[in-house]
């Protein structure tokens, strides 16, 4: 994380700014900084996003497997979370270090798709009650420089969009035992709709000097799905519903921009250069 | 592996690629900004990042501490989805702990620690596709992280994998000819001298092999060499004429990882400004450290 210490009259000059809606490096309070959305950045997934956030770097993988069911679910597939704080990002988060964010975060992206609407479970079902399609999604934290849960949720609906699941068939036996059949055609698959895939945006009083922060996950409709208050401070209540309409604001139109940005990045089509980390 | 001919009758491998053929190699330094050094290679499929933190104080027990030289730490960690089949942790697990032993050893050989006393110099390897030759494709990223750093070092380290298939001694294994079962040498060599930093071999080979093995990884490894210099000068070159930076609002000079958008292929600007009801101011924040000259290039090859 970016360990800036700051002194007391910085703070106090910070503040001031942001009541005049203007933000140390010149932006308005709403804006955020220039985010970089790459697709297909490692080729042996389902499905892979990088996006670069200042100095946030954030790589998600996508993964299908075949597994059975939940039991209370045994119409649908299901996403499991994966968060991996890299060594990278800084030197704490060696070993064990990046656990205890790693798990926070995977917990907050647990609950944000806990609803029936961000995803249609659905179509990731096989067959009933035997087999169901898993997405293992993983978030690898490259570079740690602030606004992390907003990167990650860009991220993980990009590589979302990116997913691509191949058909498969189930063929009936005479004796009643099924196979299943994945289609020869490597281009065959199914992908998954992300238009409700919601996007977090965290709330705050500028980060170094904020005790506390609000996140807000937001789908495109604008509606809330999930809502958490971070950090160690306390915030009135009546600047929470500031921060929720604000978030909602906000919300639509970065959904707005990233269908914008990975449909035309998809319609260059396959013959487009993928420049990954080396540009 | 039955059926699968690794080495055909007219000497093509699997891929394509001749006996003694390396597969594509790619590199850029300097991909993170505030890491001190970072590097990112591509050999084939094999993606790894490697970043390095120090010379700096030594981090937790002051008693680990060595009174004449820098302590070398690495760690390797490859993400979950970078192999076929999900791996389940990234790193902790025995194989993850053997890499990071062996890298440090590699290391130790080669980095000047006489010169930074009494601290430690953090390596980590990151490998986000594995496609083979992961150990070699750790080695050459770091080689140019810590280069990236300026921390001074003998010569470069420059690692390749070789095999033996039908008398043929094959270099740069993939994952599908590693996987056949073969005997397989892991070697990391300092090219100016011509020394040996780490020898790894696992299966049988008869010793009349071993030296036509052995020479093909060598001489692999100096090819490697090759392009990793060429890679460096590239970089410094930049750093010093400044093409590919962005200068905006009167911020220091970014390091050239440090791309604005609009160097790539114009997703961001083109699309519309994902930013809010204002347009992009077009600068991203300045950076708080000085650009870093490659001294490490220069001065550091001692």
């Amino acid at each position: 994380m970016a360990s800036v210490t700051l002194s007391e009259a910085e703070k106090v000059y910070i503040v001031h700014g942001v009541q005049e809606d203007l933000r140390v490096d010149g932006r308005g309070c709403e804006d955020y900084r220039c985010v970089e959305v790459e697709t297909d950045v490692v080729s042996n997934t389902s499905g892979s996003a990088r996006v670069k956030l200042g100095h946030t770097d954030i790589l998600v993988g996508v993964k299908a497997e075949m597994g059975t069911p939940k039991l209370e679910k045994p119409n649908e597939g299901y996403l499991e979370f994966f968060v991996d704080c890299s060594a990278s990002a800084t030197p704490e988060f060696e070993g064990r270090g990046g656990d205890d964010l790693g798990t926070e975060i995977a917990n907050t992206l647990y609950r944000i798709f806990n609803n029936k609407s961000s995803v249609d479970l659905k179509t990731l079902c096989i067959s009933p009650r035997e087999h169901c399609w898993v997405l293992y999604v993983d978030v690898l934290l490259l570079e740690c420089g602030g606004n992390l849960f907003d990167a990650i949720s860009i991220a993980v609906k990009a590589a979302l969009f990116n997913t691509r699941i191949p058909r498969v068939r189930v063929l009936e036996d005479e004796e009643g035992s099924k196979d299943i059949e994945l289609s020869d055609d490597p281009y065959d698959c199914i992908r998954l709709s992300v238009e409700n895939v919601p996007c977090i945006v965290t709330l705050c009083k500028e980060e170094a000097c904020s005790l506390a922060s609000l996140l807000v996950s937001v789908t495109s409709k604008g509606v809330v799905t999930c809502m958490r208050k971070v950090g160690k401070g306390s915030l009135d209540p009546e600047s929470i519903f500031e921060m929720m309409e604000t978030g909602k604001r906000v919300g639509k139109v970065l959904h707005a921009s990233l269908q914008s940005v990975v449909h035309k990045e998809e319609s260059l089509g396959p013959k487009r250069q993928k420049v990954g980390f080396l540009g | 592996m039955a059926g699968l001919e690794l080495l055909s009758d007219q000497g093509y491998r699997v891929d394509g690629r001749r006996a003694g053929e390396l597969r594509k190699i790619q590199a850029r330094m300097g991909v993170f900004a505030q890491a001190d050094g970072s590097a990112y290679i591509e050999q084939g499929n094999t993606k790894a990042l490697a970043v390095v933190y120090g010379p700096h104080e030594i981090r937790g027990s002051r008693a680990r501490a060595l009174p004449d030289r820098a302590l070398v730490n690495c760690q390797y960690s490859s993400a979950t989805f970078s192999t076929g089949e999900r791996k389940r942790r990234p790193h902790g697990d025995r194989k993850s702990c053997e890499m990071g032993l062996q890298l440090r050893q590699t290391f130790e050989a080669a980095i000047l620690t006489q010169l930074h006393p009494r601290s430690q110099i953090d390596i980590y390897v990151q490998v986000l596709q594995a496609d083979g030759g992961t150990y070699a494709a750790c080695v050459n990223a770091a080689t140019l992280a810590v280069l990236d750093a300026g921390i001074p070092m003998r010569d470069f380290v420059c690692a390749c994998s070789a095999g033996f298939v039908d008398g043929t001694a094959l270099a740069d294994l993939s994952h599908v000819e590693e996987a056949a079962g073969g005997p397989q040498l892991a070697l990391a060599l300092l090219p100016a001298s011509g020394q040996i930093a780490l020898l790894e071999m696992d299966a049988r080979l008869h010793e009349d092999h071993l030296e036509r093995v052995l020479e093909a990884a060598a001489q692999a490894a100096r090819d490697v060499h090759t392009l990793l210099d060429r890679v460096v000068r590239q970089h410094r070159a930049e750093l010093r004429g400044g093409h590919r930076l962005v200068l905006g609002a009167g911020f220091p000079a970014a390091d050239p990882a440090h791309l604005h958008v609009g160097e790539r292929h114009g997703l961001h600007h083109g699309g519309g400004a994902v930013c809010g009801r204002r347009p992009c101011p077009g600068f991203c924040p300045g950076l708080r450290r000085p650009p870093q000259e490659v001294g490490g290039s220069a001065s550091g090859l001692a």
